[in-house]
C-alpha cells in the first residue's frame, strides 16, 4: 500500500507539469498499477488544482480507466458493425458462457477480466479480439479458448 | 545479403506476422543464408496476411499468406530469390488489387521500413516541408485550399478554409491537433498511416504548424491502438534527432514541436471539440459551437484540427502542387480517397483510388464479393453513423455530393459489408444501443433518445404495438437528427432509418406498407 501511493506520487510529479496533465497522468497510473484506485484522487486533484469530483468524472467517463483491479488478463471482444457481420454476436456468447461470466466481470480465479470494445481497427480481418495488448484477427470460438487456456497456464 | 520484408502492421501482426518473422529468422540462420528482415507498414491486402515479400531484380515478390509451418518449403523453394511456390502470388506491384489503384497518401505504405527516417526521405519524403519553408505562409494555405483537399475525417469540410481561418486570426499560441481517434467500425487508414508511414503524417503537421504559425502539435490517437502510438513516438524522437521537429526546422527560423497523446475509449472524443477536451484533461463533452476551434480551440486558442488522412495529404500536394491532386477524382471530391473494405468480403482491405469509382467495382472487383458466399444484402459507409445501402444502390460513385442525394454519407470511407443473413432490425437497435454507451451526456435528444430509441426498437422486433412504434422510431430519429449537439446522436438516424426505410420486411412490414 506504501509502496503504491509512493508510486502514485511518482507519477504526479513526473506528469503535473504538462499541459492538459490529467489524462497522461491517470494512464501513467494505470498502466503501472493495473487500475485508478480512488484513494488517489485526492492528491492527483491537490497537484493539478482540480477539485476530487473532476478527477472521479474524468475517471469514470472514460471506458478504459477502470478502479477496480483488472484479473491478471483482459479479453477485449470487439462488438463493432464489421465483426458483427462477420459473427462476433456468437462469438460473444460463446466466450462469456465459457467464462461464466458477463461483460465488466472478472473470473472467479481472477485470471480472466472480459470487457467489450467497440473496434480495433481490424476490420479487414474480422471478428477481431484483444488478449492484453495483442490483437488477434478471424477468430474462431475455440481459437479463443485455445488463447485463454494458454493464458491461465502461463498466468 | 537478400531482404525479406514481412509488416509490423497491427492486422498483420494478429493474423500472425510475428511469428513468420521469428520463423524465417530461424530457419536462415539455420541454413547459414545472410538476410536482412525489414518489418515494413502492410500494402493493404488482409486477405493475403501475413504477407511475406523478397526484393528481385524484377521486383518484390510476394508470397502469401505465409504461416509458420510453411517457411521450411519457402526455404526449400528458393523464395529468397524468387523461387516458385504454391504460396507465390507474383510481383507485388503486378497484382490486380495493387495494379489500379491511385496511391497518393499511401505511396510509401508497404513500401519502406516506417520508422526509418533515410528510408522516408529516400522515398521523396520531406520535399514538401522543404517546398514550404522556402514558401509564405499565405502561399502554403492557397496550395491546400487550390488542391482541393476536403476533411477526411468525414465532414468533408475544406481543409484550406479551416487553415486560412487560423492564419488570419491572432494569438500568442496556436495549435495543430491530429485527430487519430479513429473509432469507426470499418475503418483503419489511419491507422495503417500511423503505423505504416508516421514520417508523412509528422511532414503534413509541420507543414500545417509552419502555414499557420503554431508552434505545437498533438496527435490524439486511440489507446486501442499500442502500435500506432509507439510507431509515432520511435519517429517522432528520430525527426527531432534530425532537425525536422523542435527548434529551428532545418535551420530555418520556425519551430514545431509535437507529442502524442493516448485517448481512452471514448467514441464521443473523435468529435471535434470533445477530444480538444480531452486533451485539456477534461471528460469528452461536446463543446457548443460557435466559436469554432479555428477561433478558440485547444486551451481556448486557435487551433487547426484534422483528420489523419487530410494532414498526411499535405506533403504529396506541397510536393507536386495543388493541380497534381485536384486532377483527381469527381465534381467536387477532389483527388484520392483511401477506402477500407471491411466486414463479411472476400478481399478486405485498402484502396486508395480517386472518387468516382462505384460502390459495386470495390465490393465485387476489389472485395471479390462476401467472404460467405452469400449474396450481399446491405453496405454500411462511413462507421456506426453512416447509413445502410441496399444492392440498388451500389452503382452510386464514390463522392460527397452524389451520398448527400441518397441520404447517406462517405465519411471516413469505411465500408463494412453483410450478407443476406443479417437482420436489419437489430442493426438499428444496435445503432441506438451504442449511441447510448458513448454519448457524452451534455445533449437530451443523444442521451435519452438513445436509450428510448433501443427500448422502441425492441418493441419492433418483439412486434407488440408495432404500428404504433415504428412511428415513434421515425418521430425520435427526427428528434435526434435536428435536436443534438454533435454528429453523434444527429446521425445516429442514418443507419435506423436507412435500414428502416430499405429493407422494411426486416422490422415486420410489406415493403408496400412502407411506402404508403
Amino acid at each position: 500500500m506504501h509502496d503504491q501511493q509512493a508510486r502514485i506520487k511518482s507519477h504526479i510529479e513526473s506528469h503535473r507539469h504538462m499541459a492538459g496533465a490529467l489524462m497522461p497522468l491517470l494512464h501513467a497510473i494505470q498502466d503501472d498499477l493495473g487500475y485508478i484506485p480512488e484513494e488517489c484522487y485526492n492528491l492527483v486533484a491537490k497537484a493539478l488544482n482540480l477539485s476530487i469530483a473532476e478527477v472521479h468524472g474524468v475517471v469514470t467517463f472514460y471506458h478504459h480507466f477502470r478502479t477496480k483491479p483488472p484479473g491478471r488478463h483482459v479479453l477485449q471482444v470487439c462488438r463493432a458493425e464489421s465483426c458483427q457481420a462477420m459473427g462476433c454476436t456468437a462469438l460473444e456468447t460463446h466466450v462469456k458462457s465459457a467464462l461464466g461470466i458477463d461483460y465488466h466481470e472478472t473470473t472467479s480465479d481472477g485470471t480472466i477480466t472480459l470487457e467489450p470494445v467497440y473496434c480495433l481497427g481490424n476490420c479487414a480481418c474480422s471478428p477481431a479480439i484483444m488478449l492484453d495488448d495483442q490483437v488477434y484477427g478471424r477468430v474462431s470460438p475455440q481459437q479463443v479458448e485455445h488463447l485463454l487456456a494458454s493464458a491461465r497456464e502461463v498466468s | 545479403m537478400n531482404t525479406v520484408y514481412i509488416p509490423r502492421d497491427s492486422s498483420a501482426l494478429s493474423l500472425g506476422a510475428n511469428q513468420v518473422a521469428a520463423a524465417i529468422a530461424k530457419k536462415a540462420a539455420a541454413r547459414h543464408l545472410p538476410i536482412q528482415i525489414a518489418r515494413n507498414g502492410s500494402r493493404g491486402m488482409f486477405w493475403l496476411e501475413p504477407l511475406v515479400e523478397v526484393a528481385t531484380p524484377h521486383g518484390r515478390m510476394a508470397y502469401g499468406p505465409v504461416t509458420p509451418e510453411q517457411v521450411s518449403s519457402l526455404f526449400d523453394a528458393g523464395f529468397l530469390d524468387g523461387g516458385d511456390h504454391a504460396l507465390c502470388l507474383g510481383l507485388t506491384d503486378e497484382l490486380p488489387w495493387m495494379k489500379h489503384q491511385e496511391r497518393l497518401t499511401f505511396a510509401r505504405v508497404g513500401i519502406t521500413d516506417p520508422v526509418s527516417l533515410q528510408d522516408y526521405i529516400a522515398h521523396d519524403g520531406y520535399k514538401g516541408l522543404r517546398n514550404a519553408i522556402a514558401m509564405a505562409p499565405q502561399d502554403i494555405v492557397q496550395q491546400v485550399t487550390d488542391s482541393g483537399l476536403r476533411g477526411r475525417g468525414g465532414a468533408a469540410f475544406p481543409t484550406g478554409i479551416k487553415w486560412k481561418t487560423v492564419l488570419e486570426a491572432t494569438a500568442e499560441q496556436k495549435y495543430i491537433v491530429c485527430n487519430a481517434d479513429e473509432g469507426d467500425s470499418g475503418t483503419f487508414s489511419d491507422r495503417m498511416i500511423m503505423e505504416g508511414d508516421p514520417f508523412v503524417l509528422i511532414e503534413g503537421m509541420t507543414i500545417a504548424g509552419i502555414a499557420v504559425g503554431a508552434t505545437q502539435g498533438y496527435i490524439y490517437v486511440r489507446s486501442e491502438y499500442p502500435h500506432s502510438i509507439a510507431a509515432l513516438n520511435l519517429a517522432i524522437k528520430s525527426a527531432y534527432e534530425a532537425g525536422y521537429l523542435g527548434r529551428g526546422i532545418l535551420g530555418s527560423q520556425l519551430d514545431f514541436y509535437l507529442e502524442v497523446r493516448r485517448a481512452a475509449g471514448a467514441y464521443v472524443c473523435g468529435e471535434e471539440t470533445a477530444l480538444l477536451e480531452s486533451l485539456e484533461g477534461k471528460r469528452g463533452l461536446v463543446r457548443f459551437k460557435p466559436p469554432l476551434p479555428a477561433i478558440s480551440g485547444l486551451f481556448g486558442k486557435p487551433t487547426v484540427i484534422n483528420n489523419v488522412i487530410s494532414l498526411a495529404t499535405v506533403p504529396i500536394i506541397l510536393d507536386k502542387g495543388s493541380a497534381y491532386y485536384r486532377d483527381y477524382g469527381m465534381g467536387r471530391s477532389r483527388g484520392t480517397l483511401p477506402i477500407q473494405l471491411a466486414g463479411n468480403i472476400k478481399h478486405g482491405g485498402l484502396v486508395e483510388k480517386a472518387f468516382g469509382i462505384t460502390l459495386r467495382e470495390l465490393l465485387y472487383d476489389y472485395g471479390g464479393g462476401s467472404a460467405t458466399g452469400r449474396p450481399i444484402k446491405a453496405v454500411q459507409v462511413g462507421g456506426p453513423l453512416g447509413a445502410y445501402l441496399p444492392e440498388s444502390q451500389f452503382d452510386t460513385p464514390l463522392d460527397y455530393e452524389e451520398f448527400s442525394k441518397l441520404w447517406a454519407v462517405l465519411g471516413h470511407g469505411g465500408i463494412v459489408a453483410f450478407d443476406d443473413t443479417v437482420d436489419m432490425a437489430h442493426m438499428a437497435r444496435y445503432a441506438f444501443e451504442f449511441c447510448a454507451i458513448e454519448s457524452c451526456g451534455k445533449c437530451t435528444p443523444c442521451r435519452i433518445g438513445s436509450t428510448r430509441g433501443v427500448e422502441v426498437m425492441d418493441k419492433i422486433i418483439a412486434g407488440t404495438e408495432h404500428a404504433q412504434s415504428v412511428a415513434l422510431v421515425r418521430d425520435l430519429s427526427d428528434t435526434m437528427l435536428n435536436g443534438s449537439l454533435c454528429a453523434l446522436g444527429g446521425m445516429t438516424p442514418y443507419p435506423v432509418l436507412s435500414a428502416l426505410n430499405h429493407f422494411p420486411e426486416d422490422f415486420g412490414l410489406l415493403k408496400k406498407e412502407q411506402a404508403a
